[in-house]
């Protein structure tokens, strides 16, 4: 049998103060670890969950977004005509050919610009997107300059609010209505009519196509009848994986800047979880040097000690995701980099986070204590005793 | 006291030597040293600061190792062992009592005690009993749940016999065990010591200093620049 593991826990105890601080320094590594996760995860998901599964998008070949992508009338026209697409209870296609324009549009309090995406939308769009409910007010009547903001506009820029104005496009548009689409990418958009957005704009071409399928599992097929027809220059692609690819870069982006940090960090961690053990090995000589003339192995030493360093890096990691824990309260709102828009999320903490962030804490933890217990367990008996 | 008659040796040392490098000059610390130690013997060793008394003690008690010469204790050739080996015999067959007493800080009395224990197969209810006996035969039942900072330095020596004890060893050794203690522990210490060796038959090999703890021994031997002189009283 070993040495028992309260040993190991009680020393920690006894000199308190060097285990708390040391396990800070590992807290805030965790942290930092913790929250680009959460940062990365918070985008995927709220870019993700923008899409469904059902629903089909598309856009001209090799334009990675609806804003560059431009589907002309007639190509319009050819899609509508696919089997595939479902038909409403009203016996109207499930299809909307929309408009996406990007425009610049002053915060509420700074008067600072920002990006916002316009949507010219059809009839059908809103039953194409359950996940987006009209709150307050009414829809765009067509032929109007109405719009409705999505709650992240409403209440982040000027003239946003039910009842204001907002002014592109050379003209005023009324705020008729307010929806909320949870925690989706179109909380941050601003709907019109489309025909009235395009005459606004100027825009003769359509950004995107986007239909229901009658059911999900014919996406393969109807995918490659568009791809395959001449007439047509365009991809499709399923709604859920149009707005992940969007959300890739980013996240990609995020997670080197994140894991650089990190890195950086966890090197501070790691020395001072050393240095903290190696004094730890010193104070405690004589008591090696007796558990070992006592008949403990030398294995037995380096197991009281690596606990000990995993039992500081559990400590550092248990605090640091707690303290994490409480970003999840935060909306951060960032540029989505493939459309340059305003996109509000948040930081999402997922089990996978947790049981990673421990690992990579119990990690610094072993880093650290190797060395030191490593040098525990090789320490001569009779040495190790006169020291007392 | 009476020089009961040596029916087993114990301990049998032939031909030790052992020398450190200083440098590029080799001491010599022990030089071929031969001797016996009797079953149930209370040997003292004694002998001027670095005579080696110590070196000796620790090669008896196999945490150290001669340069040359074998060292038998109970039967077994020591000197031989692999170091695995040679910890698992010391769990079995040695106690420890240093003059420093060596307790751990963090672990009760009765931790403290229990920890060779650990290096056996018995039960927890087992090591209960194996524990308590031991406190009770150094009288501090009552102080279990204390940690060594909480006790006298007479009573932490107490621990520590209780926690050399509790295997129920083939050799007891003691370096220097009264040398950080006030004259009335010491004497405690040292009655303790010999009712471990009357009654219970322990066989105590202790380094001293001390002419009151040699007294308490039936033998005493003295170690003078590397050789061993015969001294029985
Ligand atoms: N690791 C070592 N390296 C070099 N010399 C050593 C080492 N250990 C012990 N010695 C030397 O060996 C000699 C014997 O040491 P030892 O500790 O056995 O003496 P001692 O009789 O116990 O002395 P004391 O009564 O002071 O405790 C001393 O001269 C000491 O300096
Ligand atoms: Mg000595």
């Amino acid at each position: 049998m070993a040495i028992p593991f309260s040993y190991s826990f009680r020393n920690l105890w006894t000199r308190r103060l060097t285990t708390v601080l040391t396990a800070s320094g590992m807290a805030l590594v965790v942290f930092v670890f913790a929250a680009t996760l959460m940062l990365a995860a918070g985008l995927r998901k709220t870019l993700v969950e923008t899409g469904s599964p059902d629903n089909v998008v598309v856009i001209r070949k090799a334009s990675q977004s609806e804003v560059q992508s431009g589907v002309d009338r007639g190509q319009a026209a050819v899609i509508e005509t696919q089997p595939e697409i479902a038909v409403g209870t009203d016996g109207r296609q499930l299809l909307a050919k929309e408009i996406v324009v990007l425009i610049s549009l002053p915060k509420r309090g700074t008067d600072k610009p920002s990006n916002v995406v316009i949507r010219g939308v059809s009839v059908t769009s809103l039953a194409l997107r359950p996940q987006v409910k009209l709150v307050e007010g009414h829809m765009p009547r067509p032929g109007s300059s109405e719009v409705i903001a999505g709650q992240s506009v409403a209440k982040r820029f000027k003239g946003g609010g039910i009842g204001e104005t907002l002014r592109f496009g050379m003209r005023d548009w009324t705020v008729v209505g307010t929806f909320d689409a949870g925690t989706t990418g179109f909380s941050s958009e601003i709907w019109g009519d489309a025909d009235q957005l395009m005459q606004a704009f100027r825009r003769p071409v359509y950004s995107s196509v986007i239909f229901r399928l009658r059911n999900r599992l014919e996406f393969p097929k109807v995918k490659e009848r568009i791809e395959a027809d001449p007439r047509l220059t365009v991809e499709a692609k399923r709604e859920t994986q149009y707005y992940s690819d969007q959300s890739e870069m980013m996240a990609t982006f995020l997670g080197i800047m994140g894991m650089t940090l990190t890195f950086i960090f966890s090197l501070g961690a790691v020395i001072g979880a050393m240095i903290t053990m190696y004094a730890a090995v010193a104070n405690r000589t004589a008591e090696i040097g007796t558990l070992r003339a006592l008949g403990f192995r030398r294995r037995s030493i380096m197991i009281v000690f690596l606990l000990e360093s995993l039992l500081l890096g559990l400590a550092g990691g248990l605090a640091g995701i707690f303290v994490s824990s409480f970003l999840q309260f935060l909306t951060i709102s960032t540029v989505n980099w493939q459309t340059f828009s305003e996109l509000a999320f948040s930081f999402t903490l997922t089990p996978d986070i947790i049981i990673q962030s421990l690992a990579f804490s119990l990690f610094m933890g072993l880093v650290g204590g190797v060395l030191p217990a490593f040098r525990a367990a090789r320490m001569n008996i009779v040495e190790a005793l006169r020291t007392s | 006291m009476t020089q009961q008659p040596c029916r087993q040796n114990i301990v049998s040392v032939q031909d030790l030597s052992k020398s450190y490098q200083r440098g590029a000059q080799t001491v010599p610390v022990l030089e071929n040293i031969t001797f016996e130690i009797c079953e149930g013997e209370f040997l003292a060793l004694m002998g001027p600061s670095g005579s080696g008394k110590s070196t000796l003690l620790n090669i008896l008690a196999g945490i150290d190792k001669a340069d040359s010469g074998t060292v038998t204790v109970g039967g077994v050739d020591i000197s031989s062992l692999s170091e695995t080996d040679l910890a698992q015999w010391r769990a079995v067959n040695v106690g420890f009592i240093f003059q420093f007493y060596n307790l751990m800080p963090v672990l009760t009395a009765y931790e403290n005690v229990e920890l060779p224990l650990l290096l056996t197969g018995l039960s927890r209810r087992e090591r209960r009993e194996h524990v308590e006996t031991a406190l009770a035969v150094v009288n501090l039942q009552d102080r279990m749940d204390h940690y060594p900072s909480q006790l006298s330095g007479g009573q932490q020596q107490r621990v520590a016999i209780a926690r050399a004890v509790v295997t129920d060893p083939t050799i007891l050794v003691a370096d220097e065990p009264t040398g950080d203690l006030d004259r009335v522990s010491a004497e405690d210490v040292l009655g303790l010591m010999g009712r471990l060796n009357r009654e219970f038959g322990k066989t105590i090999i202790m380094v001293t200093h001390d002419p009151r703890a040699a007294e308490r021994a039936h033998l005493v031997r003295h170690l003078e620049k590397g050789v061993m002189s015969d001294s029985g009283r």
